[in-house]
């Protein structure tokens, strides 16, 4: 497994995606904290979780779901297209083994790119404030599981066709379709809403953002990412019935 | 070293391949040969270990490959066709990343890859981009990811496509190069070259085994098939129908301003050759072409179905 993680991230950082994702997502994560700063600063809170960083954690999330796409979209399209999966298939890697493989190598650029906006509370250190480290943690931990998840359902996705642009397209309509999932409260009856908003991704963040962690969460992400990791191990298998391409 | 037995594969209701057996022994180097989609890959990858068989068994080194896959691909080398290569990747590196997935141990890693480099002759683009290099160079590393782990078996699935005559030259030098201590499975759709590099032919049609011996036994049983072609400074209609009686001309048809005739031996090409001055022509052309491989079916699958029906009629 250790091959196919070390391959992806030569790749990655040959191919400069991993570069561009980390520097746009600081970019523009560093665009919402001066915003989110400075609304603090106007609104004048007291709480720096309430008041700042639940919202900064909230705005990452946000952009995580335009960017993550982008790290999965070529992990099997690209191998389908070119062929090489096919060669892959004849070393001694069981499926699982290929399919995390290229899962840790797209979590260790997460990782890097979470951990690249630490730089952000560290700015307000000399501010000589208390930070929250406990609840930080927390959202860090909460933005990091919903990360996962999103690269689990883009990993799939990206198994299923030989277009990296479809990937990206399809896997940024299903992570929305999960957000949006419960937005229509007038339509459905409570129940069906309870349902929903057990499965809904995006509204497992709350409680992390606040500080906290909820065991029924992590749970869910943990889950979610299982599921799609296992599905994307049962289409690989699909060649034994369909054949290479 | 490879055992195939009663191999069929089925993707949904197509049968790629039908009930296939044949086996090859430590060392021996075997040609495959068949027309595009008689499933020649489909039997390679399933050697290969890419997918398991419908039905039937097949072992690498004794391993079968549905049961112990594993264990089978790390006894095999592959190369699949057109070579498939990631283009950001140098060719170190690349060959670094296969020892790895081959899971060379980390000690050997280095030597392993020199070896490769050195034995398909890579060393001058070893830190260039796989995708920078030319085609000729791009088959070379495919070959390179095969050989690198020292596999005993070596499966290579057209390992000439695709390639300029020079090319195509120097790959099956050395495919040559690696026969002896190596068992080699290559898969092509030309005769001749089959014929050149491997010690037994195996030819399927259709997903079906047509005919498997020494490229000397083929060539045998081909006897009588040598298509030649003729042109002299006289009418090809008076040329063809003068032709057609010489003995040992089994068929003669003009084609152009020429005639091409199918004879039954090589003794046959004096003959023609002698029957055109005879006659006071002045010969202009006489050459004798490669068998393609719709011949060869029409020597190996057709004829014999042929035969049955005349043996059936002789019997009636």
């Amino acid at each position: 497994m250790t091959a196919v993680v070390r391959k992806e991230l030569v790749s990655y950082f040959t191919s400069l995606l991993a570069y561009m994702v980390i520097a746009l997502f600081l970019a523009v994560s560093g665009f919402y904290f001066y915003s989110n700063l400075s609304f603090f600063l106007l609104s004048g809170g007291f709480d720096l979780t309430r008041g700042l960083w639940q919202y900064q954690f909230l705005d990452m999330r946000q952009y995580m779901l335009t960017l993550l796409p982008l790290l999965t979209m070529r992990l099997f399209a690209e191998e389908r297209r070119l062929g090489t999966l096919e060669l892959m298939w004849t070393y001694p890697l069981r499926d699982v083994e290929i399919v995390l493989g290229k899962y840790v190598a797209a979590l260790l650029v997460l990782a890097l790119m979470l951990g690249g906006t630490l730089i952000q509370p560290l700015l307000l250190l000399p501010a000589d404030v208390t930070l929250p480290v406990g609840a930080m943690a927390a959202g860090y931990l909460g933005l990091f599981l919903l990360g996962a998840a999103f690269l689990s359902c883009g990993i799939l996705i990206s198994a299923l066709t030989e277009s990296q642009v479809l990937a990206a397209a399809v896997t940024y309509s299903v992570l929305l379709l999960f957000w949006v999932l419960t937005w229509n409260e007038a339509a459905v009856g409570a129940p069906v809403l309870w349902v929903l908003s057990q499965l809904s991704l995006f509204d497992r963040l709350y409680t992390f953002v606040r500080g906290g962690i909820d065991t029924a969460d992590v749970t869910y992400l943990v889950l979610f990412c299982a599921v799609f990791l296992a599905w994307t191990v049962q289409c690989l298998g699909s060649r034994r019935w369909r054949g290479v391409k | 070293m490879i055992e195939v037995s009663h191999l069929t594969k089925r993707f949904g209701d197509f049968v790629a391949v039908d009930d296939v057996s044949f086996s090859v022994a430590a060392g021996e180097c075997v040609g495959f040969l068949g027309p595009n989609g008689a499933g020649k890959t489909t039997t390679m990858r399933v050697v290969a270990g890419i997918f398991p068989p419908t039905t039937g068994v097949v072992r690498v080194g004794g391993h079968d490959v549905s049961r112990d896959p594993n264990a089978a691909r790390r006894t095999l080398g592959y190369f699949p066709e057109n070579a498939p290569f990631y283009p950001e990747m140098s060719v170190e590196g690349y060959l670094g990343f296969v020892a790895r997935a081959k899971r060379v141990p980390s000690g050997e890693r280095a030597p392993h890859v020199e070896k490769a480099i050195g034995a398909c002759g890579l060393g001058e683009v070893r830190r260039r981009l796989v995708g920078k290099l030319s085609k000729g160079y791009r088959q070379r590393v495919g070959l390179a990811q095969a050989l690198l782990g020292d596999p005993q078996v070596l499966v290579l699935d057209e390992p000439t496509s695709g390639l300029d005559p020079g090319q195509v030259t120097e790959i099956r030098e050395l495919v040559k190069s690696l026969r002896g201590e190596r068992t080699i499975v290559f898969s092509s759709h030309i005769l001749s070259e089959v014929s050149l590099v491997a010690q037994r032919v195996v030819i399927v049609d259709r997903g079906r085994l047509v005919a498997e011996d020494s490229p000397a036994g083929l060539a045998e049983r081909l006897a009588g098939a040598l298509p030649l072609w003729v042109r002299a400074d006289v009418d090809p209609t008076a040329l063809c129908s003068t032709l057609a009686g010489v003995d040992g001309v089994e068929r003669a048809e003009e084609v152009d301003d020429r005639v091409r005739l199918i004879v039954a031996d090589e003794s046959a090409i004096e003959r023609v050759s002698r029957r055109v001055t005879e006659q006071g022509w002045v010969l202009l052309e006489l050459h004798r072409e490669a068998l393609t491989l719709e011949d060869i079916f029409l020597r190996l699958v057709r004829e014999p179905a042929q035969r049955i029906a005349r043996d059936s009629e002789r019997r009636a």
